[in-house]
């Protein structure tokens, strides 16, 4: 299954160049040629990143770039890394993500421009560590490691209540990951590895199969965030700075979902079809309370974060429609989720930093002044509510379409939440591109500059690029997804292999 | 002789070193030159028990041992006594007349934990308990009295009352053993414990003998002195008791423990409810309280809880995992009492607003408190992380299911109170002109030591375990006299 690929080890310096460009960091003086630098590193970062999509097979599930090295041999843990098309996909969601950040928070963080930036490059290093651990102590190291730059992103460089969503968010994700540390000892010495392919498939029985499903359930379900675990989420996303919302959305819920695909379909797949028509109505009632909830607010921050639940609420319900069509449709929606919402925080954090309000009243009309500000925003509303010919159409109606295969009544209940996103993101758009007839002053507003343009530009291009022609990322995933497919399935595996 | 002389090294630097420091006490030499003399002994210390780090002998007509295992422990007190010579400086709360004799004082416990974690018998390793307690006895009440820092005195006799009767009830199960096995020497009585493990007097000899390794360890319900002599003690002292300790008591409980391997559920059951009760009471405590020390005293209850979990599987890779534990405990604990003694220049208590706006006042020390304190909290990459790791698997490849839970759960309460010390440290803004902390070179050295100690120890660790798992393996074999 893990079979090595290539010589240069791509995964490695992925994961650990920006750790040598805070080195760099630490040692330069201007704050403005550290912005440049960190820009410079993590646009260089994303560069290389693409020069794995040609030496990619996209026709074998098989885990590629695969490194292996011993690393605490007394407790039989490795240094394993290796990517399929669905990690494959998030990674290069993660260094694209990466530059923006730094761009978004160019004027927006005025002290402590270093600390901040560091920050940034940790998280860099334990996100892409994340989507490429194929040992589960690995991946559990970084996926813990990740909460100490996060919660000093949001508690340092927050809003006014940021102590309290810093405490929150660390407080809920630490409670989630004990229990997945516990399972991941559990299958350690049920299986007698903490190899992640190794784990995969191994036989395991029913009972033991419930409780290393419940442990996962919880941690990745608050890490997503599934109704009712998603209380942390709008109080970090509406205190953190920019970079920090553009990150939590686009990077950090999708290790919640990318952790269901990646440990809890393949190593408990009997659990996962116990369980999944209780997940699968988890995620309705998150699409459906998330987007109403959005319709309710006034606050942009706090109708965005909203709209996160709702949107991941169709990540889940596609993943544990334990089809093809609902998973493809599921990695689609995490990808896209990353793009649109990532965008419109941005927006979110422009929009502040020039009326120094979040409130949807006080930047009533703005678009009158900001016609290209209006486009891209606009651009990412219709994205937000699946219109047809963004990237969230596609992945959206993917999901529908494998949920339909397992139950019409659950995706008949969908619609109302369809509905709800296309109220909330309209109304949105309406108030601040054209507002009412009483709108504050904004004549003294200026529109996009250059760095903004740059920000927005390569989100604006995937959502057309993705809404037009998805077929090159479906192609990317198609073979681990039906791998995944197979592995959830045991029972049909099962069925199809008897003569 | 020679190669006697040789394994006997770094307890003769110890004792030359005190030796030194008793003149200089009697010469009334300044602060200074007694540190000067505390750390150099250190540093030969260290050298020492590296330089005899391969020598295996029994010494003293089988009452003292020296083999991997104990100079493996001896290394690293030696390394915890240099961080504590470094962290003390110019002794600033202690009283004026007694800063000499402090050093003194410092050293002679140290010595005793030394000699604590070579004896196989139990009248020097009595002894060499009881020389490293005193010592910490006599450093309690050494504090500076003044306004509203009146409870030294207080502190030291509970300590000592305390500490006394944990030794005498040690004393007493001690008695049982030697009248059970008729010998006081640990390889007779461990060669024929197991046998008398079946009767309910050999379990009390036993329990009651660990009693006095647990009251220096901080288990519940030998913990009652914790949080009051932490507090009461000056910043300096409160980090020796925090940290070598229970280094030397861990050493101990594994001696005792592993040479008997009581496969024994009744001991698994005593040791799971020790446990237990340690986490639980100790992190609850810790959730309210606001003297910094104070916290880490109930903190340090809690750890005590996490090392036993190791215990609790009786077998060499929990002991493994235990010692692991509690090796990177001490960094850890000294790396957050560097900061205590840092930030309270006069010597003060320090409350856990007073932490306010740190990393603006010195972000070197700000750096240092946050890896300590999240390497307390058990988050990778730190130390803490992996050592909780090794004591979850350990227990769980043996079927404590319950207890790990609990162990997780407690780890995740933990997290409140110590988020609270990196809020104060990090997210608030502090004064409008933070006064700057300056620190000493050497004080910079020891934090870089100790941050870089924790996190490599949490990122490979492998040489490590590997070391003290040789070195466990090695106390079963029966070495020449």
């Amino acid at each position: 299954m893990t079979a090595p690929t290539d010589a240069f080890p791509f995964l490695s310096t992925l994961i650990f160049s920006p750790l040598a460009a805070l080195v760099v960091l630490g040692l330069l003086r201007s704050e403005q040629v550290q912005r440049w630098w960190t820009l410079g590193f993590t646009t260089t970062a994303a560069l290389f990143s693409l020069l794995l999509l040609p030496r990619f097979d996209s026709g074998t599930h098989a885990f590629q770039f695969v490194e292996h090295a011993a690393w605490i041999p007394a407790l039989e843990i490795n240094y394993t890394l290796g990517v399929d098309g669905i990690s494959l996909l998030l990674v290069l969601l993660t260094t694209l993500i990466a530059p923006l950040c730094v761009l978004a928070s160019w004027s927006y963080i005025k002290h402590r421009v270093r600390e901040f930036l560091i920050a940034l490059l940790l998280m860099e290093t334990t996100m892409i560590g994340v989507f490429c651990a194929l040992d589960t102590i690995l991946f559990f190291v970084f996926w813990e490691a990740m909460l100490i730059p996060m919660a000093l992103l949001i508690g340092v460089w927050g809003g006014p209540r940021r102590i309290y969503a810093s405490l929150k968010f660390f407080i809920y994700t630490m409670a989630g990951s004990v229990f997945l540390l516990v399972a991941l000892i559990a299958l350690r010495l049920e299986t007698g590895t903490f190899s992640l392919p190794a784990t995969m498939g191994h036989p395991l029985g029913a009972g033991f199969q419930a409780w290393v499903f419940g442990a996962f359930f919880i941690s990745f379900a608050i890490k997503v965030p599934m109704f009712p675990f998603h209380t942390w989420l709008p109080a970090a996303h509406v205190e953190a700075p920019t970079a920090g919302s553009v990150l939590l959305a686009s990077i950090l819920l999708k290790m919640g979902t990318y952790g269901f695909i990646r440990f809890a379909l393949p190593i408990t797949p009997h659990a996962v079809q116990e369980f999944a028509p209780y997940v699968m109505w988890l995620s309705v009632a998150a699409i459906l309370y998330g987007g109403f909830a959005a319709l309710a607010q006034s606050d942009l921050k706090k109708l965005v974060a909203y709209s996160s639940v709702s949107h991941m609420g169709f990540a889940t319900l596609g993943i544990f429609a334990l089809n093809s069509g609902g998973i493809e449709g599921a990695t689609l929606v995490m990808i896209n989720h990353g793009i649109t919402t990532g965008g419109l925080f941005m927006v979110v954090g422009l929009i502040y930093e020039r009326v120094h309000s979040r409130e949807i009243s006080a930047a009533a009309g703005i678009g009158r002044q900001m016609p290209i500000f209006a486009t891209c925003f606009g651009v990412f509303c219709l994205s937000s509510l699946a219109f047809p010919g963004t990237n969230s159409f596609v992945g959206e109606l993917l999901v529908l379409a494998g949920g339909f295969k397992i139950s019409t009544l659950l995706i008949a209940c969908v619609v109302p939440g369809i509905v709800a996103a296309a109220a909330y993101n309209l109304r949105m758009l309406q108030k601040l591109a054209y507002g009412g007839t009483h709108n504050p002053d904004h004549s003294k507003l200026l529109d996009l500059n250059f760095r903004e343009i740059a920000m927005f530009a390569p989100l604006v291009i995937f959502v057309f690029w993705i809404g037009l022609n998805p077929q090159p990322i479906l192609r990317l995933m198609h073979a681990s997804v039906l791998n995944l497919v197979q592995q959830a399935n045991p029972v049909l595996t099962q069925v199809a292999a008897l003569p | 002789m020679n190669s006697a002389f040789l394994a006997f090294l770094p307890e003769l630097v110890l004792l030359a070193g005190a030796l030194g420091l008793f003149l200089a006490a009697i010469a009334d030499a300044s602060v200074r030159a007694a540190r000067s003399i505390t750390l150099v002994t250190a540093a030969l210390v260290l050298i020492g028990s590296l330089f005899t780090f391969s020598q295996q002998i029994v010494l003293f007509d089988g009452a003292y041992r020296v083999d991997p295992f104990s100079q493996f422990l001896k290394t690293t007190l030696a390394f915890g006594f240099l961080c504590v010579g470094l962290l003390s400086g110019e002794l600033r709360d202690i009283r004026g007349e007694a800063k000499p004799e402090y050093y003194l004082f410092l050293t002679l416990s140290v010595t005793g934990l030394v000699l604590l974690v070579s004896s196989i018998d139990l009248i020097p390793l009595v002894v060499a308990l009881e020389l490293s307690s005193f010592a910490l006895y006599l450093l309690v009440p050494m504090r500076r009295e003044r306004a509203q820092q009146q409870a030294q005195m207080e502190s030291a006799i509970k300590y000592l009352m305390f500490g006394v009767a944990a030794t005498g009830v040690m004393l007493f199960g001690m008695s049982y053993l030697f009248g059970l096995t008729g010998s006081t020497a640990l390889p007779v009585i461990l060669e024929k414990l197991p046998a008398l493990l079946g009767s309910p007097l050999g379990i009390v000899g036993l329990a009651l003998t660990l009693a006095g390794l647990l009251y220096k360890l901080a288990v519940f319900p030998f913990h009652f002195w914790t949080p009051d002599v932490y507090q009461g003690a000056a910043n300096e002292t409160a980090s020796l008791i925090a940290s070598l300790p229970k280094v030397g008591a861990v050493a101990v409980l594994v001696r005792l423990l592993s040479l008997a391997t009581p496969d024994h559920a009744t001991f698994a059951l005593l040791l799971t409810t020790l446990a237990i009760a340690s986490m639980v009471y100790g992190n609850l405590i810790a959730l309210v309280q606001t003297d910094l020390k104070r916290l880490l005293g109930f903190s340090g209850i809690a750890h005590a809880g996490y090392a036993l979990v190791g215990f609790v599987a009786l077998d060499d890779a929990g002991f493994a995992a235990a010692l692991y534990y509690i090796c990177g405990y001490m960094l850890m604990v000294l790396a957050c009492f560097v900061v205590i003694c840092q930030v309270a220049r006069d010597g003060t208590n320090v409350a856990i607003n007073d932490l306010a706006g740190l990393h603006r006042r010195s972000p070197l020390l700000a750096l240092t408190l946050l890896v300590g304190i999240f390497a307390l909290a058990g988050l990778p990459p730190f130390v803490g992380f992996m050592g909780k790791l090794s004591l979850l698997t350990a227990a769980l490849a043996r079927g404590h299911l319950a207890l790990v839970v609990i162990t997780v759960i407690n780890s995740a309460v933990a997290i409140y109170y110590y988020l609270r010390i990196v809020r104060a440290a990090f997210f608030g803004e502090g004064d409008e002109r933070p006064i700057v902390i300056r620190l000493t070179p050497s004080t910079v050295a020891l934090c870089v030591l100790l941050i870089l100690g924790i996190t490599a120890l949490g990122v490979t660790p492998g040489s490590v375990i590997d070391t003290i798992g040789s070195s466990l393996a090695s106390i079963r074999f029966p070495l020449p006299g």
